[in-house]
């Protein structure tokens, strides 16, 4: 067995921990973008706009992520097409996130009270109109607080992309206890990395209710 | 040709039938007051007018322009139909001079210094100039509700829906919010309003309108309305009404 000292032990969680910030960051870039179109396609007024968009959140909401994941990363393999496994990842998130996202958003645009659009409307805009400068102004404060607590999701969940072989830091943390045979110390100092990555955004969330408050 | 044209006005919701056969025309320069009681009808027919509710059949026009379910057509009526509701509806993360300034830039395409300027003349009309940079919630009801008529006038309707406007606000607040309607009635606006102000409406009015169970029941001037009633069930309301008044 090769001696591990405590340092390069860090070292080697902390270069992980690139891939897990990366595959986060993405996944909530690219989720968020097909999450707002998502949302927009909830709120139409057109049946084979709405429709699809809440099945398609419906689907990724009632199954489980490592099935998603599973499905992107081997199902192309039966028709001859690998795909790695930080693509697979990648886009099994993307997908996750924004169903969860939009839904997240579709709420905050709801709640926006009804007399709002009629008073825009009452001004003669258009709804689009009314959505962009009277709706969404109000949904984004609301939106904020919980999308920064959705973030907080996105990197844990991004530990399932070890099981698929991408070497973020769950899977670091995997092969380091296989050569070092101490699993307590190193997934302990994973879970110390999470942390480090998680509770700012959880801070950054409760920080954001109380500036945001929703009454003003 | 009157003002307001509406012809045959039906509108249920699911299977209630909620304004049934309504004709109605409203000569430039009328403030007219619908009252009755809750139920009656008198709020989606308002609303009916600027197209918030479609109807089911029938025909409005306002200045010659026909409300009809299409989008631009219907943006067309409603640049000539201003509305102010119960709840004020002001844009909370606006501040009251933005509130009378949006629109003006978003759908008239004014300049911000163009939209200000007028947002800021419709605020002084209102007695509000002064608190042009004050956000919604630091207002008193009676002000908001001031601010949305502003809001309202900036568009430069050529009549003006009025839902239950002072209903929202405490006993003391009423007054300002009504002056401010009394005085564009006088300088001539037309003005359709739901309301629960009799004496108001006695004062103010050119015509009453009393809507039962979805129908114009009776309607005249004020003094006939309020001081002959015809049928039972405006003498009962007006009954009601007046021990309503007298109890509080």
């Amino acid at each position: 067995m090769t001696d591990f000292t405590l340092q390069q032990i860090i070292y080697a969680l902390v270069l992980g921990a690139r891939w897990t910030v990366l595959l986060s960051l993405s996944a909530f870039i690219l989720g968020g973008i097909l999450g707002l179109v998502l949302m927009l396609g909830t709120i139409s007024q057109r049946k084979w706009v709405k429709l699809p968009a809440l099945g398609f959140i419906w689907l990724v909401q009632a199954t489980p992520l490592l099935m998603q994941l599973f499905l992107i990363f081997f199902g192309p393999a039966l028709f001859g097409k690998d795909v790695p496994a930080w693509m697979a990842a990648c886009i099994a998130l993307t997908l996750w996130s924004s169903a969860y996202l939009a839904e997240i958003w579709r709420g905050s645009v709801l709640a926006v009270q009804k007399g709002q659009t009629e008073a825009a409307l009452s001004l003669a805009m258009l709804r689009g109109q009314a959505l962009r400068y009277v709706v969404l102004p109000q949904a984004v404060r609301m939106a904020l607080p919980p999308t920064a607590g959705f973030m907080v999701q996105i990197v844990k969940s991004t530990a399932l992309a070890s099981i698929v072989g991408f070497t973020e830091l769950m899977k670091t943390g995997n092969i380091l206890s296989n050569v070092t045979l101490d699993p307590f110390v190193v997934y302990g100092l994973v879970a110390i990395v999470y942390f480090c990555l998680c509770y700012p955004l959880s801070l950054v969330s409760r920080k954001m209710e109380t500036v945001f408050d929703v009454t003003r | 040709m009157s003002l307001v044209k509406i012809e045959g006005l039906c509108k249920s919701f699911g299977g209630l039938e909620v304004l049934r056969d309504i004709s109605l025309d409203v000569e430039r320069g009328e403030v007219i007051a619908l009252i009755g009681k809750s139920g009656s009808g008198k709020s989606t027919f308002l609303r009916c007018i600027n197209g918030l509710e479609q109807m089911n059949s029938g025909t409005i026009h306002v200045d010659a322009e026909p409300v009809e379910a299409d989008e631009r057509k219907l943006q067309k009526l409603r640049l000539k139909v201003g509305m102010i509701f119960q709840q004020f509806n002001l844009f909370p993360h606006l501040t009251a001079l933005d509130n009378t300034a949006l629109a003006l830039r978003v759908v008239k395409n004014m300049s911000a210094a163009e939209a200000r300027a007028v947002g800021l003349a419709r605020l002084e009309k209102v007695g509000l100039g002064h608190r042009a940079d004050s956000r919604p919630h630091q207002l008193s009801g009676g002000q908001q509700q001031r601010v949305a008529i502003a809001r309202a006038l900036a568009m430069d309707p050529v009549v003006l829906l009025c839902d239950e406007v002072t209903s929202a606000l405490d006993p003391e607040l009423v007054e300002e919010v009504l002056q401010v309607i009394r005085r564009l009635a006088e300088e001539g606006m037309t003005v359709i309003m739901v309301t629960h102000e009799m004496s108001f409406a006695r004062s103010v009015c050119s015509r009453v309108v009393f809507m039962h169970e979805g129908r114009l029941h009776e309607m005249g001037h004020p003094e006939e309305v309020f001081g002959n009633p015809k049928t039972p069930e405006l003498r009962q309301f007006l009954g009601q009404t007046a021990s309503a008044a007298t109890a509080e």
